[in-house]
C-alpha cells in the first residue's frame, strides 16, 4: 500500500506547492497571510502596545483565512478529472488518499505559514515569547486546519459554487482552533495549546473518513 | 494473464427518478468481448460505471474476478504535465514498465496533456488502460474521436488483449468491426 501511496503523495505535494491547472500553489495563502499582518497596523495605527496585545489574534485569523483560500482546488479538480475513480478501481481507499492529501496540504500551507510567522510577528511587534507561542500554536493547529480544509473540499467537490460554500462551512469548524490558538497567547493561557492539539487530533481523526464518505457519495 | 471474469445479474440502473434499464444480465470470462449498444442516454456509461463498481446498481449484483481498468470520458491525466510524465504516474502506481500496445504516442510524450486533440486524448486513455496490466477492460466509447487508422489499431489492441486471455466490455453507439463480440442492446432492457 505504501509503495502505491508514495507516488500519489509526491504528486499531491508538487501540485499543491507549485500549483498548476488554475491551482495557485503555496504562494497565494502565504502572501495573503503576510498581507493581513502588513495591513492591520495601517488600519489600527502603529501603537506598539495595542498591536502586541491584538497581534497574536490577528495572526490566527489570518492563518485561518489563508487556510480557506486553496479549498476549491484541494479535491475538486481530481474528482473532476477522474483520478479518484481510477484510484478506487485500483483498490486504494479514499481514506488513505485523503490522509495523504492532508499531509501534503499541511506541508504546502502550514509549514510556509510557520516560516512566515516571524515576519508577521515583526510587523505586529510581538515579542520573542509571543512569537514562540504562536509558532508552537501553528505547529499544533495547522494540521487541524489542513484536515478541516480537505474534509470540506471533499464535501463540496462537484458542487456549483463549491468554493464559496466551502469557506462558509469551514469557518465554524475552525472556530475552536482559533479560540484555543489565540487564547494560548493570553497571559496564563498556555493550557490552550493542549486543547488546540486536542482539536487538531479530533479533526485529523475524523477528516479522512468524513471526506472519503463524501467522495463515494458524490459518485452516485 | 491472471484469471478474470465479470458477471452481472439482473442489474437495474436508476438515475434521478428514472429507471434507465432493468433485468440486464451479462457474463464474460477470458477472451470475452461484450459490446453495449444503444442510443444516447440509454445508460451505457452508467452500466460501465456499475460494472466497474463505481456506481451501485439499483437492483441486482455484479461480481468481478481480477483487476479492472476503465477508460471513460475522464482522462485521469494531469493536464499540465507532459503526456509521458502523466502516464508514468499511473505506471508507478500499477508497477508496470511502460506501454505494451502502440498507440502512436511516442512523438507526443513531451506535449502537455491539455494540448492533446480529442483523438490523441482517447489514445492516451487507451494506452493507460493497456499498460495497467488489468485483465478486465471497461471502455466507454473508445473509438470516439479516433480516425479510421487509429480506430483500426485500437480494435486490434482490444482483440490482442482478448487473445491473451483478457476480457473487454465496450460501450459504443458505433458498430465495431471485431470478431466474436456479443452485442447487448440496452434498448431491450429499457423500462
Amino acid at each position: 500500500m505504501m509503495r502505491r501511496l508514495w507516488p500519489i503523495f509526491t504528486r499531491d505535494l508538487a501540485l499543491l506547492t507549485r500549483g498548476a491547472q488554475g491551482r495557485g500553489g503555496a504562494v497565494l495563502p502565504l502572501l495573503f497571510f503576510l498581507a493581513v499582518a502588513m495591513l492591520f497596523p495601517f488600519a489600527v495605527g502603529p501603537d506598539a502596545r495595542l498591536l502586541a496585545r491584538t497581534g497574536a489574534g490577528v495572526i490566527w485569523v489570518a492563518a485561518l483565512l489563508a487556510a480557506i483560500l486553496p479549498l476549491d482546488r484541494l479535491v475538486e479538480p481530481d474528482v473532476e478529472a477522474g483520478l479518484f475513480d481510477q484510484w478506487a478501481l485500483r483498490g486504494i481507499s479514499e481514506e488513505a488518499l485523503l490522509m495523504v492529501r492532508i499531509v501534503a496540504h499541511w506541508l504546502s500551507f502550514g509549514v510556509p505559514l510557520m516560516l512566515a510567522a516571524p515576519i508577521s510577528a515583526g510587523l505586529l511587534s510581538l515579542n520573542a515569547q509571543q512569537l514562540w507561542t504562536v509558532e508552537v500554536g501553528l505547529l499544533l493547529g495547522t494540521p487541524g486546519l489542513a484536515a478541516i480544509g480537505v474534509t470540506i473540499a471533499a464535501l463540496t467537490a462537484g458542487m456549483r459554487a463549491g468554493a464559496a460554500l466551502g469557506g462558509l462551512l469551514a469557518i465554524p469548524l475552525a472556530v475552536p482552533l482559533l479560540i484555543f490558538g489565540a487564547g494560548s497567547l493570553q497571559p496564563g493561557g498556555e493550557g490552550g495549546l493542549a486543547l488546540l492539539a486536542a482539536c487538531s487530533l479530533v479533526a485529523l481523526a475524523v477528516a479522512p473518513f468524513a471526506g472519503g464518505a463524501a467522495i463515494r457519495a458524490g459518485r452516485e | 494473464m491472471q484469471e478474470c471474469g465479470l458477471v452481472a445479474t439482473d442489474v437495474a440502473c436508476r438515475r434521478g427518478d428514472r429507471i434507465l434499464f432493468r433485468g440486464l444480465s451479462l457474463g464474460l470470462g477470458r477472451g470475452g468481448i461484450v459490446h453495449l449498444a444503444g442510443p444516447n442516454g440509454i445508460g451505457k456509461s452508467s452500466l460501465i460505471r456499475i460494472l466497474a463498481g463505481l456506481l451501485r446498481p439499483y437492483a441486482g449484483t455484479v461480481e468481478r474476478t481480477g483487476a479492472v481498468a476503465l477508460a471513460d470520458e475522464r482522462l485521469a491525466l494531469d493536464g499540465h504535465e507532459p503526456l509521458g510524465k502523466a502516464l508514468a504516474f499511473w505506471h508507478r502506481i500499477d508497477r508496470v514498465e511502460r506501454e505494451t500496445a502502440d498507440f502512436g504516442l511516442a512523438d507526443l510524450l513531451d506535449v502537455p496533456v491539455r494540448y492533446l486533440s480529442t483523438g490523441q486524448r482517447k489514445r492516451a486513455a487507451l494506452a493507460r488502460v493497456a499498460a495497467s496490466a488489468a485483465p478486465i477492460w471497461l471502455l466507454d466509447e473508445p473509438l470516439n474521436g479516433l480516425d479510421a487508422y487509429w480506430s483500426c489499431k485500437a480494435q486490434a489492441a482490444i482483440h490482442a488483449h482478448c487473445r491473451d486471455g483478457g476480457a473487454v466490455v465496450i460501450a459504443s453507439h458505433q458498430p465495431l468491426s471485431l470478431d466474436g463480440v456479443s452485442v447487448i442492446e440496452l434498448l431491450d432492457f429499457q423500462v
